[in-house]
C-alpha cells in the first residue's frame, strides 16, 4: 500500500466516529497497541525532545526500505506516533521524504502538529524525515 | 481556614465580573471556556481593553518628546500611571518605577546593571530551588560572566522554602538574593519579609520575582522592605509587553543603564554621553505606552473589585479545587504548603500530564501542563511535569465541579 493509500485509509477510519471522545478513544487504543520500542533503543540518543512527551525512535533500512519504531511516555502522542509508523513505515527514503502527510489534518488532529512545544509530533515526523534523508545519502 | 459555604458570603459577584471579560463567553471546541491558565496569563476585563483601544483612537503620540498637544497630553498619561504603579506598590518615589517588557525583563536588567556595578569574581547569588527559570538563568548568565557563585536555597517536601538553610548560605561573600513571592509551580507563599530582613542583617540585597503574587496580594514594598520588585502586567489582567521594575532609589541611582538609546540620554557627544535622571535612564527607546496605559486601567480595575477580596475568594476557590481534587484516587496534589496562592499542581498516578490537559482541552478546561519553567523543581520531586490549576476571581465553583467531572472522564478514557 502507498503512504497515500494508507493515508486515505486512516482518513476513512477517522469518518466513522461522530464525536471527539470516539476518536481520541480510538488514539488511545492505537498508542496502548504500537508494539514497544525494543528496550536497547529506549535511551537517550534516541530521543525525540518534544518539550512535555518524550518519544524514543529507532529506524532501519531494510531491502530499501524503512522500518521505524517507536515508543512515548504519553499515551495519545504514542496513538500519533502508531498513526505515523503505519503511514511511514516499509516505504523507501524518497517515498518518506515527499509524504506530505495531509491525513492528520482531515482527521481533526491539526492542532497537534502546532508549534506549541506540547507534543513530540513535529519533531517526530522531522526526525523520521531527517532519518530518511540520511538513508538516502547512505544509499548513493 | 475558610469554610468553603462562604464563597457566596464574600464580595465578589462573580457573574458581574465574569461579564468584564468578554473571552469568556467562548466557546471551545463546542463546550464554554473554563480558564484555568491565569498564572500563565491573565484575561483582560472590558475596562483594559477599552484603555487601549481609547489610546490609539485618541491618544497616540510619542511621550517625552513632542511640544504638541498630543505628546504632552500622553506624557502626562503615562506618568500618572507611574504614579499609580508606585501608589498600588507603596513606592517612596515615582521614579523608583521602571516600565520594563515584562518580569523577565526586569530580573536581567537587575542581573546586568547590579551585576555590572557590584558583583565580582568569587561573589554569590543565591536563588531558590523553586524559582522561575526566569529568575534563575539570568543570575547564572551572570554568575558564569562574573566568575561569580550561584547558590540554591532548598524547599522541603511541602515545597516551602528551607528558610534556616538560608542562614548558613549567606556569607560576606553574598551579594543578592533573588526569590519568587509565590511559586507559579506550587502556589506556595514565601516568607519574603523575614527573608529580606535577615538578608539585610547580613547587607545581602534582595529581588522579588513578583509576577504570581501581584495578581492576587496587595504588596507593599517599603514594608517588605524590597530592595529590587518585579513583575508582568499580562498576568494582572492588563496587556502583555507591558511589565514592572520597583527598585530602591538607592540601588537604581548607582546602577549604569540596561539598554542604552533614544529617551536615556541628557546630552550626547561622540567623546561622551550624560545619562539621564531616573526612571528615564532605564527606559530606552519608545515605551509600550498602551500597554502602561492598560497596566493602569488594570490596577484601578482589582483595586476597584479590592485585593482583600480578591484574595479571600481565590482562597475560597482553592481550598474548594484542592478537597474535591484529593477525593479522586491516583491524585497526588504537588506543593502543599500551608500558605498558598490560588495555585494547584498535581499529578495522576499512572498517566502522563500531556494526556490528561489534551482531554480536558476537548472539554473546553484550559489548564497548564509541563514542567512550567520549573525544571529543577520538577527534579526535585522526580516528576517530568504537572498539571497545573491556577485560579482567579472570575474562576467559579461551578468550574471546578467541571474540573473535577472533566478529570474523572479523562481518567477512565486513559486508563
Amino acid at each position: 500500500m502507498s503512504i497515500a493509500e494508507t493515508e486515505l485509509e486512516i482518513v476513512e477510519e477517522f469518518e466513522l466516529f461522530d464525536d471527539w471522545m470516539q476518536k481520541y478513544e480510538h488514539l488511545i487504543d492505537l498508542g496502548k497497541s504500537l508494539p514497544m520500542i525494543d528496550d536497547q533503543h529506549r535511551t537517550d540518543d534516541k530521543l525525540i525532545r518534544g518539550c512535555q512527551s518524550r518519544v524514543w525512535m529507532h529506524s532501519e533500512l531494510k531491502d530499501g526500505k524503512i522500518l521505524y519504531t517507536a515508543d512515548s511516555d504519553a499515551i495519545i502522542t504514542k496513538g500519533m506516533v502508531a498513526l505515523m509508523i503505519r503511514v511511514l513505515s516499509g516505504h523507501t527514503p524518497d517515498e518518506i521524504i515527499n509524504a506530505e502527510l495531509g491525513f492528520v489534518e482531515k482527521i481533526g488532529l491539526i492542532k497537534h502538529l502546532s508549534p506549541t512545544r506540547s507534543n513530540g509530533l513535529v519533531s517526530m515526523i522531522k526526525q523520521m524525515k531527517l532519518d530518511a534523508l540520511a538513508y538516502k545519502q547512505i544509499q548513493r | 481556614m475558610n469554610e468553603v459555604n462562604s464563597i457566596s458570603e464574600l464580595r465578589i459577584d462573580s457573574e458581574q465580573i465574569r461579564a468584564d471579560f468578554p473571552i469568556l463567553s467562548r466557546k471551545i471546541n463546542g463546550k464554554p471556556l473554563i480558564y484555568f491558565d491565569s498564572g500563565a496569563t491573565a484575561q483582560k476585563p472590558q475596562q483594559v481593553i477599552d484603555a487601549v483601544s481609547t489610546y490609539y483612537a485618541q491618544q497616540n503620540a510619542n511621550i517625552h518628546r513632542g511640544v504638541h498637544t498630543l505628546s504632552q497630553e500622553i506624557t502626562i498619561a503615562y506618568e500618572k500611571a507611574r504614579g499609580t504603579v508606585q501608589k498600588h506598590l507603596n513606592a517612596e518615589h515615582s521614579h523608583e518605577i521602571i516600565f520594563t517588557k515584562g518580569t523577565t525583563e526586569s530580573i536581567c536588567l537587575v542581573a546586568y546593571s547590579f551585576g555590572k556595578k557590584f558583583v565580582k569574581a568569587g561573589d554569590e547569588i543565591i536563588v531558590s530551588e523553586m524559582d522561575h527559570h526566569s529568575n534563575i538563568l539570568p543570575w547564572q548568565q551572570l554568575c558564569e560572566d562574573r566568575g561569580a557563585v550561584l547558590k540554591v536555597l532548598p524547599i522541603n517536601d511541602a515545597g516551602e522554602l528551607e528558610i534556616d538553610e538560608l542562614q548558613k548560605l549567606i556569607t560576606n561573600k553574598t551579594k543578592l538574593i533573588a526569590v519568587t513571592h509565590v511559586s507559579n509551580t506550587l502556589g506556595t507563599i514565601n516568607p519574603i519579609k523575614e527573608i529580606i530582613q535577615l538578608a539585610h542583617s547580613k547587607n545581602v540585597a534582595v529581588l522579588v520575582d513578583g509576577a504570581q503574587a501581584v495578581p492576587h496580594m496587595n504588596v507593599d514594598v517599603r514594608a517588605l522592605d524590597a530592595d529590587f520588585y518585579c513583575f508582568s502586567g499580562h498576568k494582572l489582567f492588563a496587556p502583555t509587553g507591558v511589565g514592572v521594575l520597583y527598585g530602591k532609589e538607592k540601588w537604581l541611582k548607582v546602577m549604569p543603564p540596561y539598554q542604552v538609546g533614544g529617551g536615556t540620554i541628557k546630552t550626547v557627544t561622540f567623546q561622551k554621553t550624560e545619562y539621564a535622571d531616573l526612571p528615564l535612564k532605564f527606559e530606552a527607546g519608545t515605551p509600550h505606552m498602551e500597554g502602561v496605559i492598560g497596566l493602569e486601567a488594570a490596577l484601578n480595575y482589582v483595586n476597584k473589585i479590592g485585593l482583600k477580596n480578591i484574595a479571600a475568594y481565590e482562597h475560597s476557590l482553592l481550598e474548594y479545587a484542592t478537597s474535591e481534587l484529593k477525593k479522586i484516587a491516583g491524585v497526588k496534589i504537588i506543593g502543599t504548603a500551608k500558605e498558598k496562592a490560588s495555585v494547584i499542581s498535581f499529578v495522576v498516578e499512572g498517566l502522563h500530564p500531556l494526556d490528561v490537559g489534551t482531554i480536558l482541552d476537548q472539554l473546553g478546561i484550559a489548564v497548564r501542563t509541563g514542567h512550567h519553567c520549573t525544571q529543577p523543581l520538577m527534579e526535585r520531586y522526580c516528576i517530568q511535569g504537572t498539571i497545573r490549576v491556577s485560579l482567579a476571581f472570575y474562576n467559579t465553583a461551578h468550574e471546578i465541579d467541571e474540573l473535577i467531572k472533566g478529570l474523572k472522564r479523562a481518567i477512565d478514557m486513559l486508563r
